[in-house]
């Protein structure tokens, strides 16, 4: 199938109409960040920094920041292990129950957070009687979060084959041994990539996080939902979005750097 | 491997045994013994997943076979069918459910249709570095907050926002608030889920085959439908499983664009919440359950779950 030119033209111009689509409340968000309106009109009546000041000011804001990045990295650590683990018995041994396994991986992500929020909650009070805390949502997220580390994981393991493995045992090297050396290197990428998607998806949690969140714990998303809604901090809530939107570049930026670098050597 | 120059001709090197240690001795016995290998590698998440997860899952459904003390607001543990029956039923339980179904079905129509030219266009027509600057592009706004994305939505539809702005000149005006609003807000959310494995399944279709395609005389058109869409067919269920999901048990983005209108989320939400019935909302939250098992089990074949 050669495409015509005008087939490609019309390919390019979709893909710049939906990238336009894509950017555009986006940009709203960024023009708003700089709004003198506070309910947000249309074009802005005025330009000022006073948000800009606000929102590194905000201790509200810089508090809920520093729990989600702690929470996010601590159920990223966790989803690593148990997605590592789980993607090497799924993807080098057959047995009884295999395909029950994967679906209990996926089970956490494709069932509505809301149904997962409140079975969680159920089970910490009720069954468990565990005060909710930070530690509740912790165990929370790291269960959804094991799937993309999992995905990315037993992909990479299929492509892999065993064959340097088999030769590293040849050769007398243990079994740690050969994980450290031979398997750990080809996958640190692979684990890399799904890091991070695990910690973007827990940073940006809010329906399970809802549910299993103590009453101190306040993660960014729920001061963005608690401040949303007060005129005077629609605008505060902007200039942090903005702030992550730019933030997250570079980790984008390096997995794919990674990415490409493999491309190439393959 | 290179041969030790500094041996000397004729004579063999010789690689002393490996240690005794404990660490060996452990390392021997596993690789002599399978199961125990499976055993310790699976009995972390399965504890993990099954303890956590299921038991929770199982403890909600059995919670649905309960019933609130009127007086005491507290769980009273008889047995009864009332809260399933109610929903199975109750009129207002079935209209949500259509609605929300029907939300969530449009929102993965609506995102395919965006995903699959923009995804061809990244893995078949783009450069590699144009390729790789629109990845980059389709996942940048990911890391917005999934609420700020749907106020700026709130923000672009309202009477003074954007979109009024931008279509006044043409006679057009914005949806406003409403399921209207919901669909666009929801399938704008999802959509980078949905691009990125139909761009992987579409990168994995060999450029080969389409010039064999075209050899042998097929039509752009045939050629998409029979031999890129067979291949990239379990992709596009894998990112119509993130959209539809995600949409049903969503009651944020309806509650911030959709005026008044309730999904089923909105009905379990309440239910926890205000109404301080959890048995009541446990019967809800089935009707999503049964519904994604369903679809899971529809789509199993196509190995789609592989994709995700």
């Amino acid at each position: 199938m050669r495409l015509s030119r005008a087939a490609r033209g019309i390919l390019g111009g979709l893909t710049v109409l939906v990238l336009a689509g894509i950017y555009l409340p986006l940009f709203v968000v960024f023009v708003n960040s700089f709004s003198t309106s506070t309910s947000l009109s249309w074009p802005p009546p005025g330009f000022t920094l006073e948000w800009w000041a606000k929102a590194f000011r905000s201790e509200g804001a810089l508090d809920a920041l520093v729990t989600s990045v702690q929470i996010a990295s601590v159920s990223t650590l966790i989803a690593l292990v148990l997605g590592t683990l789980i993607s090497l018995a799924l993807q080098r041994y057959s047995f009884f129950g295999r395909e029950a396994v994967s679906l209990l991986v996926i089970l956490p992500i494709a069932l509505p957070g809301i149904i997962t929020g409140i079975a969680l909650n159920n089970a910490f009070r009720t069954i468990l009687g565990v005060q909710l805390s930070i530690y509740t949502v912790i165990v929370a997220h790291a269960t959804f979060c094991i799937v993309t580390v999992f995905n990315n994981v037993i992909a990479r393991l299929r492509r892999l084959g065993t064959s340097i493995e088999d030769a590293s045992a040849d050769l007398g090297a243990g079994l740690w041994t050969t994980f450290r050396l031979i398997t750990f290197p080809q996958l640190r990428s692979a684990l890399f990539a799904g890091g991070l998607l695990a910690f973007a998806l827990s940073f940006d949690e809010i329906i399970v996080t809802t549910f299993t969140a103590g009453a101190g714990v306040k993660t960014l998303p729920l001061w963005i939902l608690d401040n949303l809604f007060r005129p005077n901090q629609a605008p505060v809530v902007n200039v942090i979005a903005v702030v992550l939107v730019i933030v997250s570049i570079i980790p984008i930026y390096i997995a794919q750097r990674i990415a490409g670098a493999e491309k190439i050597v393959r | 491997m290179t041969v030790d120059a500094t041996a000397p001709p004729g004579k063999r090197m010789t690689v002393p045994p490996p240690r005794d240690t404990l660490g060996r001795r452990g390392s021997v016995f596993l690789s002599r013994h399978r199961r125990l290998r499976l055993t310790l590698l699976l009995s972390a998440p399965l504890f993990w997943l099954g303890l956590i997860y299921i038991v929770a899952l199982v403890a909600l459904l059995i919670t649905s076979l309960w019933t609130v003390d009127t007086f005491t607001g507290q769980i009273s543990q008889t047995w009864t069918l009332e809260n399933i029956i109610t929903v199975l039923t109750g009129s207002l339980y079935q209209t949500v459910t259509v609605r929300t179904v029907g939300v969530a079905l449009l929102v993965t129509i609506v995102d395919i249709v965006i995903a699959l030219p923009i995804a061809f266009y990244m893995a078949k027509v783009a450069s590699p570095r144009m390729q790789r600057i629109l990845v980059i592009a389709v996942l940048m706004p990911l890391w917005a907050s999934y609420l700020v994305k749907a106020y700026a939505w709130r923000s672009v539809l309202s009477q003074e926002g954007i979109l009024n702005w931008l279509l006044a000149p043409f006679g057009g005006e914005s949806p406003g608030y409403g399921l209207p609003a919901t669909i666009i807000t929801l399938s704008y959310l999802w959509l980078p889920y949905v691009i990125l494995p139909i761009y992987a399944g579409l990168e994995r279709v060999p450029d080969s085959l389409l010039e064999a395609s075209s050899d042998l005389g097929g039509k752009t058109v045939s050629t998409l439908r029979l031999v890129v869409l067979p291949i990239i067919w379990p992709a596009i269920i894998a990112g119509s499983i993130f959209s539809f999901s995600l949409s049903l048990g969503d009651y944020i983005t309806v509650n911030i664009v959709g005026g008044a209108n309730q999904l089923l989320g909105n009905l379990v939400y309440t239910n926890v919440g205000a109404a301080n019935n959890l048995p009541l909302a446990a019967a809800i939250a089935l009707i999503p359950i049964v519904i994604i098992f369903g679809y899971l089990a529809t789509v199993r074949r196509t190995g789609a779950l592989e994709n995700l």
